[in-house]
């Protein structure tokens, strides 16, 4: 092996890496906001006493989750102008994960508000609180707490899949990573330097979850 | 003087299972009524239907002259809006076997939830109404305590302020003791006995047969959907007019 | 969608279905590669010594916190710099097995870890070796536990194959942008695509569910 490590050519391009990482970061923040609102929607969707709410929660969740990410983010650039949707690449993909996400958030949701006791709900209408009341004071904040730990990883996985955007040249990290390695021949060191950049951001993410997680812990 | 709560003929069904078979009673204000029966007897569910947890097919509820859950226009009966049941079950309060407080919330914002959201009070009105009430049932100094730091009398005692500071025309206690260790029993009977001792009109649906006795102007036994038997707790336990009765009051315990 | 797609389906069957071949190809290698490595993973991180184990948990801490496109771009490029000249389909399906073997890992030690302490301790209490204790009491029940979310795993490589198309692999989605590049017919064709990738995953899924109810333990 005639190899040797010199990571001075990416360090050089270190700001650029960083610019992507950013740009993955805002994507997936986006994004999964996005997608909790869509996955809440379809959760309460997927517990509704409507056949046809359930059916209709099941099929968005049950298409989306079988089918890979990468051929929806090139459906959505490349065929949906077809129909007359044209959007930038970037909103593009944000639409894409946010909806991608959104299925995915829908179950992790769904699980949560299961675990909910029915009686919580029947103690809000004994009181006198509307259907609505009982979900914003009540349900969401428990069922928030029921998932938590699910989430973050949900979450986690979903920054993951912003990489997917290199395939439709969003400058993202994957993207930068992939034109320093063409660029400067620094292969070894752009991969490692950039695997590191995901693999930390991941770390930090999953010790914020978990921080959130005790903040929000229930004493007993 | 219209009664406080008047039911007639009332039918609830689940599927083709029928659980209350025309159940007719009529309530007056300031009356502490314990409903007793064996399981199954359908005096939990007569209990929900006053404030539409449970829907009922046939018959009418009424509290104070208002008919509860349904309107009849030219003759189709249809479930009335849900803001207006909202607003009708408030006139209720209930406390269940479970306790059922929201375990994310301290004991006072357990009790502030209800007159902040339904009765649209400010905050720190409902604040010291719920101090007020958490002191009655002797737990202010718990009031930041969360539900889990709580023994089940407690969470039970919070649970009985919760529902009395919505200032209920009638209490609803379903069970509210069957739910806790033998010990921690009494302490949320004193507390139920302290609002009957006050005026606060009451349904009772208990196992405690003494506390039955003790407490209640007026006592229902259930028997499989229907009132199997009616009147004051001293004829009733001691002399009871029915087989059923008889039997049912031989397997409970007095204690 | 009119005759035009459906001649040119037709005209584009071979080179859809050889990707299709390709596709389920790279599923099921990195599916067996990835499960047998998965499988010592979790052995490792289970039973090893405290120095193996922290090695084997960087190792999937490292895997599962990097993207599969990261993955496969880097075995991609990175082996054929270090001399180690693999086609792009031996490095996809590296990637692939690799990503696989980590999540498999983690499954095979959740499942061994969620069996009760006194399930090794009535083995002892009767005599058995750990190995005859790990073959008749923990690993009938680790499998059981794990089978399940272990198929689920492999839709996930199916769907995780589509990203070797990026690398230049021959596999149905790159024959689709193929097509698509000489036919100009994106929506039908991503469709079908996608509708392909939907009908494998969902039969998965299905059979997942299946093997749930099969393995439930009679209670």
């Amino acid at each position: 092996m005639t190899y040797t490590l010199n990571f001075a050519a990416v360090w050089r391009s270190f700001d650029l890496l960083l610019q992507g990482l950013a740009l993955s970061l805002g994507l997936a923040l986006v994004a999964i906001l996005a997608g909790c609102v869509i996955g809440l929607i379809t959760a309460f969707g997927l517990v509704s006493k409507s056949v046809l709410l359930r059916k209709a929660a099941g099929l968005y969740v049950t298409i989306i989750r079988n089918t890979p990410i990468l051929v929806l983010v090139l459906f959505s650039y490349f065929a949906l102008p077809e129909l007359g949707v044209r959007l930038g690449k970037i909103e593009s993909f944000v639409l894409t994960l946010a909806i991608y996400s959104g299925a995915y958030l829908a179950e992790v949701f769904r699980g949560g508000l299961i675990a909910v006791p029915p009686g919580q709900r029947e103690a809000g209408l004994a009181i006198g609180l509307t259907e609505m009341q009982i979900r914003t004071s009540i349900i969401i904040p428990l069922m928030l707490r029921n998932v938590l730990p699910s989430l973050g990883s949900t979450m986690i996985s979903l920054f993951k899949d912003t990489s997917l955007a290199a395939a439709i040249a969003v400058p993202e990290l994957t993207f930068e990573a992939r034109k320093i390695n063409v660029e400067t021949f620094r292969v070894i060191e752009t991969w490692i330097v950039a695997s590191c950049l995901y693999v930390a951001t991941c770390s930090l993410l999953a010790a914020l979850m978990r921080a959130v997680e005790r903040r929000l812990a229930v004493p007993r | 003087m219209t009664n406080l709560l008047e039911i007639r003929d009332l039918h609830k069904r689940y599927g083709t299972v029928e659980v209350l078979k025309g159940v007719d009673c009529a309530m007056r204000q300031g009356e502490v009524i314990s409903i007793i029966g064996s399981s199954g007897s359908g005096k939990t569910t007569m209990l929900r239907c006053i404030n539409m947890l449970e829907e009922f097919q046939g018959g009418t509820i009424a509290i104070d002259g208002q008919e509860i859950g349904y309107e009849t226009a030219g003759g189709v009966r249809r479930r009335k809006p849900e803001r207006e049941i909202a607003r009708q079950r408030a006139m209720t309060g209930m406390a269940f076997q479970q306790f059922n407080l929201f375990p994310h919330m301290t004991a006072a914002a357990n009790v502030m939830l209800g007159l902040v959201k339904v009765k649209k009070m400010g905050r720190d009105e409902a604040r010291t109404l719920a101090e007020k009430w958490l002191d009655r049932v002797g737990l202010l100094s718990r009031k930041d305590h969360y539900p889990g730091q709580l023994s089940g009398g407690q969470q039970q005692r919070v649970a009985i302020a919760r529902a009395i500071a919505m200032n209920p025309k009638l209490m609803l206690f379903d069970e509210v003791t069957s739910a806790l260790d033998p010990e921690l029993v009494n302490e949320v009977l004193q507390v139920i006995k302290a609002l009957a001792e006050d005026g606060m009109s009451m349904l009772i649906v208990t196992h405690e047969m003494r506390f039955a006795y003790e407490v209640s102007s007026r006592v229902i036994f259930m028997n499989q959907g229907r009132i199997g038997e009616e009147g004051n707790p001293r004829e009733m336990f001691l002399k009871p007019q029915t087989e059923r009765l008889a039997e049912f009051l031989k397997t409970s315990t007095f204690n | 969608m009119d005759f035009g797609f459906l001649d040119q389906l037709w005209v584009a069957r071979i080179p859809l279905l050889k990707g299709l071949g390709v596709s389920i190809s790279i599923s099921l290698l990195s599916i067996v590669v990835g499960t047998v490595l998965g499988v010592f993973v979790g052995l490792a991180l289970t039973y090893g010594y405290r120095p193996v184990q922290w090695l084997v948990r960087g190792y999937t801490d490292f895997i599962r916190g990097t993207p599969v496109l990261v993955l496969v771009l880097a075995s991609y490029y990175v082996l054929s710099t270090v001399g180690i000249d693999l086609g792009p389909f031996q490095a996809g399906v590296l990637a692939l097995a690799v990503f696989c073997s980590s999540h498999v890992g983690e499954l095979v030690r959740g499942a061994l870890q969620s069996i009760p302490k006194g399930q090794t301790e009535a083995a002892k209490a009767i005599g058995l070796t750990f190995p005859q204790t790990f073959a008749y009491v923990l690993g009938p029940q680790a499998l059981r536990q794990a089978l399940p979310a272990w198929v689920n795993t492999a839709a996930e490589m199916v769907k995780a194959s589509t990203l070797l198309s990026i690398i230049g692999v021959g596999e149905l989605l790159l024959r689709t942008q193929e097509v698509i590049s000489r036919t100009f017919m994106s929506l039908e064709f991503y469709f079908f695509a996608g509708f392909l990738y939907f009908v494998i995953n969902y039969g998965i899924e299905r059979f997942g569910r299946y093997v749930e109810r099969k393995t439930a333990v009679p209670s």
